[in-house]
């Protein structure tokens, strides 16, 4: 198996307390006066390229029995649908598909699971060379255990490279349920994708609960999953000709899953995503009553208020008007940030927007990192100037 | 009921950084604390209990000081605790953390129902219930906001989707994934930090596990790798509007203007 191996004659004292210093997350320990590491350890590996040289090394697996990638073609959107309308990061991840196929002459491809496959043609004007469909009365609701037995019949007979799925509450508990039935790799929230020539897709989020990105792959196993945020990427336009086919697939016998007693549509919300313009208020605000001034300008822009994770937390607002990776994914036209510190978390939520302004007195917070406009200043001088200027300017 | 509720240890600050010059990661503080997700499903099943009888058991993997988290959970009223700790484990995904504490929750006992909070503020993946319940070959609902009913057989479960909310019924035994403010979380009690055993608190390794192959766990059972880690990249198209707030905020309404934003 892989490890890390200690090369115990290399370290002396010197070395032992650089590499119990480098560890991020405190694995490196000293037992006996000999390191070890323990089970705190990420592999990160920054002890084997940051550290003393050759104290630490990452010792390779090679009994990994290697598979044919090229045998596993084809990447595969997961075609979320409530009956009636398809869900829209399913159209966003059809274009992201059809740029990541390009360089490696793959195919784009949905999967329709539902009672009918009434709407899976709609996918075939937005980029979808071949949309499957599986139909049956008992695939009407969502429930876990038949949906995956589908998807698991769908790979088997197809043996798709990627399989890209909405990270929708359906998305993230019918994903890893099928990618640890396979035991293959599916990296949860990507912001970004890449494809390498190999056909390795080259995940990238946040990680560590950090300010950090981390590149992550699923070098020896097949189909890669992953889910992507609604709003993370962008849909292409609808084309008026479809382009693809339609293609049904026999339902396999159907597991017993959980019975669905009822489904009641929740009442809309008025949701931060679909708002144009967005005002954001962060920790930089100093009372709940400020607010009100931030609302009055978000009424002034045509757009809404919302909120990073602490105001939320302090009871000021409401969660569904958190953005980040806890809170909601917005791409507005303009969004315009006061007092937020712009944690990586938050601006996962946040960067695709098409203008970014960001108002903090802090010259260094990092939301001057994904800004376009970086004002530097106080937001309780800045607000309301910025409300009587524009009241002058659409007077 | 026997109920288990699987917990997991995280930083309690978010501020971590890579070091743009050396590429090391730079952690503030060493605090830690439970997982916050995770006190919605220690508190559903402890009101279980309390309502049906049985016993709420907590499980977590990590290093041996997570030995605490789960002596957290005790003092707000859990049984017995496991911790899974072991060299081997270290470096897993998602699959491999599955897969060990499906190993651990075999080797802890039979439980009618596993609980587990909807993600984690750590690694937010929010996948690790799923996974477990594949490895267990049980049932699962994620985002459960409420429990309607309860049966010999199994139970009602309000699951929150986005558009929709559906009552569905699982069978026991199954594993549920808590929603964010499904309940309010109780306080550790003083009083039970006085009586709680630490010996309840057992420490298992992959020695105790029915599969012993190594392969499965850790960074060998882990399907996917992290190719690198880098800080988040910078925007260099960026514009700094300079002056007093008077003129900044002039300069920006004339540039929502021109952009035909106001």
């Amino acid at each position: 198996m892989a490890y890390l191996k200690i090369n115990h004659e290399k370290i002396g004292a010197e070395e032992k307390q650089a590499l119990i210093k480098i560890c991020p997350f405190g694995a490196i320990v000293e037992e006996d006066g000999k390191l070890n590491i323990t089970s705190a350890c990420k592999t990160c590996k920054l002890c084997v390229k940051k550290g003393p040289a050759g104290c630490i090394e990452f010792v390779e697996d090679e009994t990994a029995p290697a598979i044919d990638k090229s045998l596993w073609r084809d990447v595969i959107v997961f075609a979320e649908h409530d009956g009636a309308q398809v869900h829209p990061v399913v159209l966003e991840l059809l274009a992201k598909a059809k740029d990541l196929t390009k360089q490696i002459g793959h195919r784009v491809c949905a999967v329709w699971i539902g009672d009918s496959a009434e709407g899976a043609e709609e996918l075939l004007h937005y980029g979808a060379d071949v949309v499957y469909t599986y139909t049956d009365a008992a695939l009407k609701d969502f429930s876990v255990l038949p949906y995956a037995r589908v998807l698991e019949d769908f790979i088997e007979k197809k043996k798709p490279c990627a399989m890209l799925v909405g990270a929708t509450n359906i998305g993230r508990s019918l994903g890893p349920r099928i990618a640890a039935r396979l035991r293959t790799g599916m990296t949860a929230d990507c912001t970004m994708l890449e494809m390498k020539d190999n056909t390795d897709l080259v995940q990238i989020r946040p990680a560590f609960g950090g300010n950090i990105m981390a590149r992550i792959v699923t070098p020896k196993t097949r189909p890669q999953f992953c889910t992507v945020r609604e709003k993370v990427f962008s849909a292409q336009e609808r084309t008026d000709a479809a382009m693809g086919e339609l293609v049904e697939m026999a339902v396999p016998e159907l597991p017993e899953g959980s019975v669905v007693n009822s489904v009641v549509k929740k009442e809309k919300l008025q949701s931060i995503a679909d708002a144009d313009v967005l005002v954001v208020a962060g920790r930089g605000v100093k009372k709940q009553e400020d607010l009100e001034e931030l609302r009055k300008l978000a009424d002034l822009l045509g757009g809404q208020l919302a909120c990073t994770r602490p105001l939320v937390e302090a009871g000021w607002m409401p969660a569904h008007c958190q953005i980040g990776l806890s809170g909601r994914t917005v791409k507005p036209k303009l969004i315009i940030t006061f007092g937020v510190s712009g944690a990586v978390q938050f601006a996962a939520g946040m960067k695709s927007s098409d203008l970014i302004v960001a108002v903090n007195t802090d010259p260094a917070a990092s939301i001057f990192d994904v800004a376009h406009v970086a004002i530097n200043a106080d937001l309780y001088e800045v607000v309301p100037l910025l409300a009587q200027k524009i009241m002058e300017a659409q007077a | 009921m026997n109920i288990l509720v699987c917990i997991k240890q995280v930083p309690a600050s978010s501020n971590v950084r890579v070091d743009p010059v050396t590429g090391v990661l730079i952690r503030d503080g060493a605090d830690v604390k439970m997982n916050p997700y995770d006190l919605f499903a220690l508190e559903m099943a402890l009101q279980l209990r309390d309502c049906f009888g049985g016993k709420v058991d907590v499980l977590t993997m990590g290093p041996p000081q997570a030995k605490d988290v789960l002596l957290e959970a005790m003092y707000m009223g859990a049984d017995d605790g496991m911790l899974l700790t072991d060299r081997r484990f270290a470096g897993a995904d998602v699959v491999a953390t599955s897969y060990t504490l499906s190993q651990g929750a075999t080797a802890m006992g039979d439980y009618d129902l596993i609980l587990c909070g909807k993600q984690t503020t750590d690694g937010d993946t929010a996948q690790v219930g799923a996974e477990m319940a594949e490895f267990l070959g049980i049932d699962h609902a994620t985002n459960v906001i409420r429990i309607e009913r309860v049966t010999d057989a199994g139970l009602d479960v309000i699951v929150n989707f986005e558009q929709e909310v559906y009552n569905q019924t699982m069978e026991f035994p199954c594993l549920l994934t808590v929603e964010k403010d499904a309940n309010v979380p109780r306080l550790p009690s003083y009083k039970k930090k006085k009586q709680v055993d630490p010996a309840r608190v057992r420490i298992c390794t992959l020695d105790d596990f029915a599969d012993q192959d190594a392969t499965h766990y850790g960074l060998s059972g882990s399907p996917t790798s992290v190719e690198k880690i880098f800080p988040p990249e910078k925007n260099d198209d960026r514009m700094k509007l300079s002056g007093t707030a008077a003129e900044c905020a002039d300069q920006l309404v004339a540039l929502l203007a021109d952009r035909r934003l106001i």
